[in-house]
């Protein structure tokens, strides 16, 4: 495969754009004027040190949380203002680093969340909305757990879960955050083998990872964060030679 | 425990035509007096969990909107004598109006936050009441009852009837919000609001509805006491009783079923009438905290889940 390289300014319209987004908390500055853009139909790695920003940067992009200062656009509309179910509506869907289930629900019935108020809110006739959370179920082999309560499910089912919930949703854009925390060697695998195939259906993905072997495997291109600013930018063998990533990491 | 479209309005009809039946055999008015109480915590009961039970937001403001009703009763009476049926609707809109405004003050906050809100509007309102000279101030006002309408023979056993039909109204729209897309929203909020928000469901949107729909369900419950008592007082109009009770008869009943609220409301608003005759309506608030207490330790999920547990067991010993 050749090296992907994405160049920001000759980039025709990228499907993400953040520019000098900035979020405090107090007095602390967890995100100082990121800027980044992505491209429709990208593999995108996002890496960093533990602390540092980005789960806040993907709160900002859903509308978890409200940058101060800096623009965030969705395909070439100012989204930053919006409330996160409208950025859901249009197309951006996330999982959570640490699962939220909807837990009195079946894991049939988390997805059916999205389907109804996002995929089919406006459908007229009423779409088997049941069959089509199945067939995404199936789609990444947790269609045996349709029917448990999802709050008796494994970490990796979870995990799952999180990531089926957000396909449910439609997404042009998926964040994971996270999605592979403390899974297993042959789980890892699996959950990258759903990225993958959601990839290839023109989903735009954006994967936060501590796990370095994933994201240099899944990535075409790689951004580093350290303490809310970004250090270097590149593809994943130029980022894992990067002064700047080793000290960020090593503290070398 | 699915029932479909046409078995619930069977029974409301089956319901309605039994209340109509007992009205017009049942001579002694003291059981439709007592009967009215039960079937207004019905209301009351149901209206609560529309938003404390699907939508996880407990509401401790009751009385506010319970309140609200008696008295927009009260001032429509005293200014051109509307009928009753109008003054339940006026009740209502004002009730549902309120909910909004509340909702749209309070239900950014979460969890304690909200519920102490709630509290707060409450003891506003029946203030404002205390100092409004035309409807009787902190004394209360004295209501003459019209002359009871064809073909009742009593007004209590009007206003009996008359609650049961708000009480099939409330039901109905209770079930209805559990079994669509909206039920299932308010459920997500509940379990996780900031998921819900991030899948596509408007929160602020579908509580500030779920929150005037309670309001106006409840306000509508209040406006027949004027007559009822055929006297309105703010202390007892806007008293917290009612606030506790409306909370703890979902809760004992089971919060996750339309159902819940009903069997919760039927049980301990006839414990209450029978402890009131029998021993003093001070112990009223003693069982109704003792059955609480009980319920969140024993049986968090209500009598409806007890009920789902043990049908659960029966089944795994069938297999
Ligand atoms: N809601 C919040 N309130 C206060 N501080 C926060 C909040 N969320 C995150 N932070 C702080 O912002 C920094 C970045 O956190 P986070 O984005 O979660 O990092 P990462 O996901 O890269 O591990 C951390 O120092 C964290 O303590
Ligand atoms: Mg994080």
């Amino acid at each position: 495969m050749t090296e992907w390289s994405f160049d920001v300014q000759t980039m025709t319209e990228p499907l993400l754009k953040i520019t000098s987004v900035t979020k405090r908390f107090g007095g602390f500055t967890a995100l100082d004027g990121v800027n980044l853009a992505v491209a429709q139909g990208e593999r995108f790695g996002l890496i960093g040190p533990n602390g540092s920003g980005k789960t806040t940067l993907i709160n900002c992009i859903s509308g978890a949380l409200r940058n101060e200062g800096g623009s965030i656009q969705f395909s070439g509309e100012e989204v930053s203002k919006l409330p996160a179910y409208q950025r859901t509506r249009r197309g951006i869907a996330r999982s959570f680093q640490i699962p939220r289930p909807f837990t009195s629900m079946t894991v049939l019935e988390n997805l059916l969340v999205p389907l109804e108020f996002v995929a089919h809110r406006n459908s007229l006739l009423r779409p088997d909305t049941r069959a089509e959370a199945m067939e995404i179920l199936q789609s990444i082999s947790l269609a045996d757990k349709a029917g448990t309560p999802s709050n008796q499910l494994s970490q990796v089912e979870l995990r799952k879960m999180e990531l089926a919930r957000a396909m449910a949703a439609r997404p042009r854009l998926l964040i994971s955050d996270e999605a592979m925390a403390g899974l297993s060697g042959n789980e890892i695998d699996e959950v990258l083998g759903i990225l993958f195939k959601l990839n290839e259906t023109g989903i735009t993905i954006i994967m936060i990872e501590h796990i370095m072997q994933a994201v240099m495997r899944f990535s075409q291109r790689v951004v580093c964060l350290d303490a809310g600013k970004i250090i270097c930018e590149g593809t994943p063998t130029t980022i894992v030679a990067n002064a700047d990533v080793q000290r960020a990491y090593l503290g070398a | 425990m699915k029932t479909n479209g046409y078995g619930f309005w069977i029974g409301s009809a089956v319901v309605l035509a039994l209340a109509c039946i007992a009205a017009a055999t049942i001579k002694n008015e003291y059981y439709f007096f007592a009967a009215y109480i039960v079937v207004q915590f019905v209301v009351l009961a149901t209206a609560w969990n529309i938003l404390g039970g699907y939508a996880g937001y407990v509401n401790f403001g009751t009385s506010a909107f319970f309140g609200v009703g008696a008295y927009i009763a009260v001032m429509l009476i005293k200014w051109m004598n509307l009928p009753l049926g109008l003054q339940i609707v006026a009740a209502a809109c004002v009730g549902g109006a309120l909910g909004f405004a509340v909702g749209l003050l309070t239900l950014r906050l979460r969890g304690i936050f909200f519920s102490i809100a709630t509290v707060a509007v409450t003891i506003i309102l029946e203030t404002a009441v205390i100092n409004w000279r035309f409807v009787g101030g902190a004394t209360g006002v004295q209501i003459l009852r019209p002359p009871v309408m064809e073909p009742f023979d009593s007004y209590t056993k009007m206003l009996f009837v008359c609650a049961v039909i708000l009480a099939i109204i409330a039901v109905a729209i209770a079930r209805y919000i559990e079994t669509s897309w909206i039920g299932r929203g308010l459920r997500a909020i509940r379990d996780n609001e900031e998921a819900a928000e991030c899948t596509g469901v408007p929160t602020l949107k579908l509580k500030l509805a779920a929150c005037a729909i309670s309001g106006a369900l409840m306000s509508a419950a209040g406006a027949p006491l004027a007559m009822y008592q055929s006297f309105v007082e703010p202390a007892s109009a806007f008293n917290l009783t009612y606030s506790v009770s409306a909370l703890a008869m979902p809760i004992i009943g089971g919060t996750s079923h339309w159902i819940g609220p009903v069997i919760g409301a039927l049980l301990l608003g006839t414990v209450q009438q029978v402890v009131t005759v029998t021993i003093s309506s001070e112990l009223n608030v003693l069982v109704v905290g003792v059955l609480l207490v009980v319920f969140v330790v024993g049986a968090p999920q209500g009598i409806v889940g007890l009920f789902v547990k043990l049908r659960e067991k029966i089944k795994g010993k069938n297999i």
